[in-house]
Parts: C-alpha cells; sequence; structure tokens
C-alpha cells in the first residue's frame, strides 16, 4: 500500500475555532474514502486541505509526495494529480459542457486538441452527458452539472479526486445518477476520498469510513464494521439520528 | 443657425476630429489601465492591493480639470513638455481609468468564489483562472456600466477646451466669442456631441443583449 495523502499532526484553526486537531491520517493510493459526520463538524475544511484549497496553520500535510505546508511546493502541480469535484459543482459558467472538460487539460496539460476532444467526449459519454456536449452549464440539472464536473475531473487523469458533498445540492431523483458516476470513478482505481451524507455509498462502494466530529477523527474502520458497531457514542448519536431519517 | 455651420465649417470639423482622437485613445487606454488594476486590486498580493488603491482614491477624488491642469502647467515644467491636447488626453484617461477599475472590480468581485476554487482545484493557476474562467464573466457584467464610463469619456473630453486642445468645445468658445451667437453655437457643439454618444450608447447596448443571452 502507498500512501498518496498523509496527515501528520495537522492543525487547522480559524482564529480561536480550533478547526482540525492534530490530525494524523494515511490515504492509500486506490482507497476509497468516506467521511462522515455532523454538519460543522469540519469535514469540508479537513477535505479541501488536501488540495490546497485551506491552508494548514501547523504540521505536515504530504500529497502525491510534496508537503503542502512546505512554501516551496508548487500547488498547481499537486493540483494536477488531484481533482475536485464540489457541493455546487463549480462548472465555469461561460464555457459549455465540453470546454468545461477540455480547458484544463488544454491550457495546463497542454494536450492536443484533436486528442483532448477525443478524451473529453470520451469521459462525457461516461458521465451520459456527450449528448449535452454543446449545451451551457446554466442549461442544464444539478444532476447533470455534477457529471460534468465529474467529467472535468477524470479527464485531468488525476491520482485521486476529492469529492466535497457532491450530492448535498441535488434533488433526491439526481442523486442516484451522480452516485453511479462516483461508483464508476471508484472501479476505475482511483483513490476517492468523498464528503457525503450518502450513507449507502459509504457502505456499499467505500472502502474505509471516517466518523469525524469537532475536528478530529473519531472512527477510521471498515464500512460494514462501523455501521455494524460504531464504537463510540457520538457516533452511535449521529447514526441513529441519520438512518431514521431514512 | 445653419450659417454658424457653414461659416465656421473647418474649426467645427478639426474640433469634431479632436475630441473623437482624444476619446478614442482615451478610451483605448483607461480601458487598459483600468482593468490592470481592478485586477491589482482583488489578486492575492499585498503590495499591487495598495497601490492600485492608491492610484483609483487619488484620481477619482480629484476634479477632472485639477489632474489636466497638471499635466498642463506641473508636468511640462519638470519632466517633459506636452500639448494642451496631450496633456487633456493624459489626464482624461487616467481619471476615467480609475472609475473603470472600480467598476471592473465589482464585476470580478460578483462572480462566485466557486469559479475560481473551480479552475484552481482543476490544476490553473491564478492567472490562468483569471483569464479563461474569472474575467470573461466579469467583463459582460460590466458592459453596461462600462458604457456609461464611456459616454462620460467623450462628454469629459470637453475638459481639453480649457488647456487650448482644440477639442469642439474649444472651437465653440472661439466661434462663440468670434460672432457673438453664443447660443447657436453652443447647440451645434451639443449636436457634435450626440452624434458621438449616441451610436456609442446603441453598441454598448447592442453588445449587452448579444452577451445577455
Amino acid at each position: 500500500m502507498t500512501p498518496i495523502i498523509e496527515f501528520r499532526d495537522v492543525n487547522k484553526y480559524y482564529g480561536k475555532l480550533h478547526a482540525l486537531k492534530n490530525i494524523n491520517l494515511t490515504i492509500n493510493e486506490g482507497e476509497v474514502v468516506s467521511i462522515i459526520g455532523p454538519s460543522g463538524s469540519g469535514k469540508s475544511t479537513l477535505i479541501r486541505t488536501m488540495n490546497g484549497l485551506e491552508r494548514i496553520n501547523s504540521g505536515q500535510l504530504i500529497v502525491t509526495g510534496h508537503d503542502l505546508a512546505d512554501k516551496a511546493t508548487d500547488i498547481n502541480k499537486i493540483r494536477k494529480n488531484v481533482g475536485m469535484v464540489f457541493q455546487n459543482f463549480n462548472l465555469y459558467e461561460n464555457h459549455t459542457v465540453l470546454e468545461n472538460v477540455t480547458l484544463a487539460p488544454k491550457i495546463v496539460l497542454k494536450r492536443p486538441d484533436d486528442e483532448n476532444k477525443e478524451i473529453a467526449m470520451r469521459y462525457l459519454e461516461k458521465v451520459g452527458m456527450a449528448d449535452k456536449a454543446n449545451a451551457y452549464p446554466r442549461q442544464v440539472s444539478g444532476g447533470q452539472k455534477q457529471r460534468v464536473a465529474i467529467a472535468r475531473s477524470l479527464a485531468m487523469h488525476p491520482k485521486v479526486i476529492l469529492f466535497d458533498e457532491p450530492t448535498s445540492a441535488l434533488d433526491p431523483e439526481m442523486i442516484q445518477d451522480v452516485l453511479d458516476v462516483m461508483k464508476y470513478v471508484a472501479e476505475q482505481g482511483i483513490t476517492m476520498v468523498v464528503v457525503t451524507h450518502e450513507m449507502g455509498f459509504a457502505r456499499k462502494v467505500g472502502t474505509r469510513l471516517i466518523f469525524f466530529d469537532k475536528g478530529e477523527v473519531l472512527e477510521d474502520r471498515k464500512p460494514e464494521e462501523f455501521f455494524a458497531h460504531p464504537d463510540t457514542e457520538r457516533a452511535r448519536d449521529f447514526l441513529s439520528k441519520v438512518i431514521s431519517k431514512d | 443657425m445653419w450659417q454658424i455651420i457653414t461659416n465656421n465649417w473647418s474649426a467645427f470639423l478639426m474640433g469634431f476630429w479632436n475630441t473623437i482622437l482624444c476619446s478614442i485613445i482615451a478610451l483605448f487606454f483607461s480601458l487598459i489601465l483600468g482593468v490592470i488594476f481592478a485586477l491589482l486590486e482583488v489578486a492575492p498580493p499585498k503590495f499591487g492591493r495598495v497601490i492600485a488603491r492608491i492610484y483609483v482614491e487619488i484620481f477619482r477624488n480629484i476634479p477632472l480639470l485639477v489632474i489636466v491642469m497638471i499635466f498642463y502647467l506641473i508636468v511640462p515644467r519638470f519632466i517633459v513638455k506636452l500639448s494642451g491636447f496631450q496633456a487633456g488626453t493624459i489626464g482624461l484617461t487616467l481619471y476615467t481609468s480609475a472609475f473603470i477599475a472600480e467598476t471592473v472590480k465589482s464585476g470580478i468581485n460578483s462572480i462566485g468564489e466557486g469559479q475560481m476554487e473551480g479552475a484552481r482545484s482543476n490544476g490553473m493557476t491564478y492567472i490562468q483562472a483569471m483569464r479563461y474562467v474569472i474575467l470573461p464573466q466579469a467583463m459582460k457584467i460590466v458592459i453596461p456600466p462600462l458604457g456609461n464610463q464611456f459616454v462620460n469619456l467623450i462628454k469629459n473630453s470637453s475638459v481639453l477646451a480649457f488647456v487650448a486642445g482644440f477639442d469642439l468645445m474649444y472651437q465653440a468658445q472661439i466661434i462663440a466669442f468670434a460672432t457673438l451667437k453664443t447660443i447657436d453655437t453652443y447647440v451645434v457643439v451639443g449636436l457634435f456631441y450626440l452624434i458621438l454618444t449616441m451610436p456609442l450608447s446603441y453598441y454598448m447596448r447592442y453588445l449587452e443583449k448579444k452577451f445577455a443571452n
């Protein structure tokens, strides 16, 4: 097992708020790690540190071999290998669906146009959005946007994709399509870190589950073990609230 | 009134031409300067922000006439010789660029943070994200207020009259003084300005519609 993301004694503060408390966590290549926990627990902060969208205040955070805490590290280089999918999609509003997928490979990887388009169309087909290639983001639904966003990440051929609550802003009937695409991503052997409220995904697709609360990793285990017997009181409490809602 | 035009045709035409020339130069450079200072103001480096802030506050908060006088009277004495036309055009450019910087800055700020995060997470540098994602969207939003700035710029070019810039307004003063037909002269000059500002207004409205789809 090769570590791809490694937190070593990482701390993060927002003013007085201690958002990440001495995190030690290693994520290995090929793992599908679900991070669950109550809102305001710091899960989003945790995942956003992994590609440098949030800076850490102390410790080391080694992503694809480079320490994000080191000022000399070129963050853009790391981000070529670490994709991210957001709750609010963040598709480029001024570009078509196809251009959303081709833009970064074109200007960041300098991939030739023919090849770039071919790869982009292949991924748009995989996510079921090839027929909307020339539509603008405002012309497609939330679920469709999210599938394009995943294709956009895939087109960079990253080692890791970070998902920050990818289905939380979607209408219920859109969620399954996006989860299916995420399952496809997992099958490609791409390392995934997923902040989610979708317990079904965490249980069935995830290979590892992290229960996160108040800036700390409380449980870090196999999903089936976690759902059968949560160790901590807080996890039991959280699960009872989430499951009873289903 | 017709006589005013026919008798002073060449003077009006020269003024009209100088007004057009000044406006085009000032429009071009104030747009470039305005975008540059807007970018400096939103970019992370603190040094650039401070410089841009100072620039904008100075040129936005001093009357245009005073700025032009500085370039007409003070700069030639210590730095470089400038004609009235040059001093007026430079002053107008700097003055307008401060307003354009504020306009473009608010356009950039109105684009959601998510667009930048999406682009950066996709591997783009800050500059690439600005160029390919943020600025195109921001410029679309600022077309209407930018149109106002451009129309104001053309009208403000009349400041050249104060520094012998040989623009429309300068010619008007000369003609009105020579013929004593003050009202007729200024009505004619007003019409000349309309010839410039009306098409510009319509063009900006057309752009607005074109990009609104």
